[in-house]
């Protein structure tokens, strides 16, 4: 099931979204993400202020029964981290292009988002997993 | 090949999350691990356990024979009453934990978990002094029956007059009109019966089960709503929590063991001694203080040294705090000690508590 997937999101292999804010880049993961690893009970977030290179990992999720490393789809500084995530994981389920938005990210270079999967490859990528 | 129980065909209508379970296709959650925890604990869930093994023992000697197998006591029992015990090796690990049910002196039935039925039963067949064992988990469903408001469904779908029917105390019945065993047992930590069926009536109770539970919140429940209700009662999963390495009182199940019964049973001379002797290492219930979850396999560590690991651990829905169990030497086994949990690569604190985590 490829779940719900915005058309106006950039995406990567690795189910994460991005979403260009002004200068920064909104960063969660996918609804196809939250419904593979049902309920999320922890997130492990990134300082604000880290540094984060595009394709290595910078966090964790974990749900009920499996750990998942959360992988960063730009090169950038994180600027704020969703700090209601913490104390209310489940969002990541409930609304994750929402409430569930795990960071935001000053790319070192914008232009990279263009690299990054349009909705349509994504789909494609979650109906062939 | 991965095999299926009778209700499989009723678990992918509900659009369950299917997993191989010790060789058996099985339902992991239907919608949410977590909403399924939580309808067992304040309304009521169902179960597919179709896939423990039933072993018989039947005809005269039946109690006397499976007794000398079990840990426990069954000579003790009244008939119709059921008991948690142990298989254990000469070296008082485990070869499984079980249900043993007492029908009569002539008729007992071990329940066993899925992925030891074969073991467990060339065990028994190797050391069963009289009477011997029979598989019979091929004529057997299983569907549990768990929560605060089990009793008042299961009231509504049989004439056996449930309130006679004690905490691991048995009876037999229609539910729904299909002649079964209904026993007051469970694994959840809530009030709650096993209903045994023929497999080719478990899908009609199923379903009925399903119908007639609606209006008391039912809902079908996966292994990952099993696996953290029983953490949270810190009740031992096999093959985590006990094995064939750790011995019964090891793992604090000393009080499924009789150690002075009649007869004995396989492993009772090897706990006698370790039980003069003294443990070294006891299986405690844990609360991580920090940031993090425990998992199974996750090193514990006092001041920088490794000193066990996680046997299960989890995010305890209801408790809503990281909660595990784990070996640890005796000295760490008290209420209060601290030791340190690896949790990649970071050592988290956690401290010794009380258990079961859950309580009313």
């Amino acid at each position: 099931m490829a779940g719900n997937i915005p058309p106006d999101l950039k995406y990567t292999q690795e189910h994460e979204w991005a979403r260009q804010q002004g200068s920064v880049v909104v960063v969660g993961v996918t609804d196809h993400a939250q419904s593979s690893l049902g309920d999320v009970v922890y997130v492990e977030l990134p300082k604000v202020g880290a540094t984060l290179t595009a394709g290595k990992q910078f966090g964790v999720i974990e749900s009920t029964k499996a750990v998942s490393d959360l992988f960063a789809p730009l090169t950038g500084k994180v600027v704020k981290v969703n700090e209601a995530l913490p104390d209310n994981p489940s969002a990541i389920n409930t609304d994750p292009y929402g409430a569930g938005w795990i960071l935001e990210l000053e790319p070192s270079d914008s232009s990279q988002l263009a690299g990054l999967l349009d909705a349509a490859a994504y789909g494609n990528l979650v109906k062939n997993s | 090949m991965t095999r299926r129980t009778p209700l499989n065909d009723a678990h992918r209508a509900l659009g369950a999350r299917m997993v191989d379970f010790a060789g058996w296709d099985m339902p992991v959650q239907y919608s949410s691990v977590i909403a399924e925890h939580e309808a067992v604990r304040n309304a009521v869930g169902l179960f597919d356990v179709s896939h423990m093994g039933e072993i018989e023992f039947r005809g005269p000697g039946a109690l006397e024979t499976a007794n000398r197998l079990i840990t426990n006591d069954l000579s003790k029992c009244a008939d119709g009453q059921a008991l948690y015990a142990g298989l254990l090796n000469e070296q008082g690990g485990f070869v499984d934990d079980v249900v043993a049910y007492r029908f009569s002196p002539e008729h007992i039935l071990i329940v066993v978990n899925a992925s030891n039925k074969d073991k467990d039963f060339a065990w028994m067949l190797a050391r069963a002094e009289g009477v011997k064992p029979v598989d019979r988990s091929d004529d057997y469903a299983q569907i549990a029956v768990q929560g605060p408001k089990a009793a008042a469904l299961v009231q509504r779908l049989t004439p056996v007059d449930l309130t006679k029917i004690g905490t691991y105390r048995f009876a037999q019945g229609p539910v729904a009109g299909i002649d079964c065993i209904v026993s007051r047992t469970g694994y959840t930590g809530e009030d709650g019966f096993e209903l045994y069926c023929a497999p080719g009536d478990a899908e009609a109770l199923w379903k009925a089960l399903l119908q007639e539970g609606q209006a008391d919140g039912v809902k079908p429940c996966g292994l990952g709503a099993r696996d953290s209700l029983r953490t949270e009662m810190k009740f031992a999963l096999y093959g985590n929590d006990i094995d064939d390495t750790h011995t019964a009182l090891e793992a604090g199940l000393g009080w499924i063991c009789k150690l002075d019964k009649a007869g004995g049973f396989i492993g009772r001379d090897a706990l006698a001694k370790q039980k003069a002797e003294g443990l070294e290492r006891k299986l405690v219930g844990f609360e991580v203080t920090g940031s993090g979850i425990p998992r199974h396999g996750y090193p514990l560590l006092k001041d920088g040294q490794r000193v066990g690991e996680v046997t299960s651990g989890t995010q305890g829905p209801s408790v809503k705090k990281p909660i595990g169990m784990g070996y640890v030497p005796v000295e760490l086994s008290t209420e209060g000690s601290t030791f340190d949990v690896e949790i990649r690569g970071r050592a988290v604190p956690a401290v010794v508590v009380k258990t079961p985590f859950w309580k009313k």
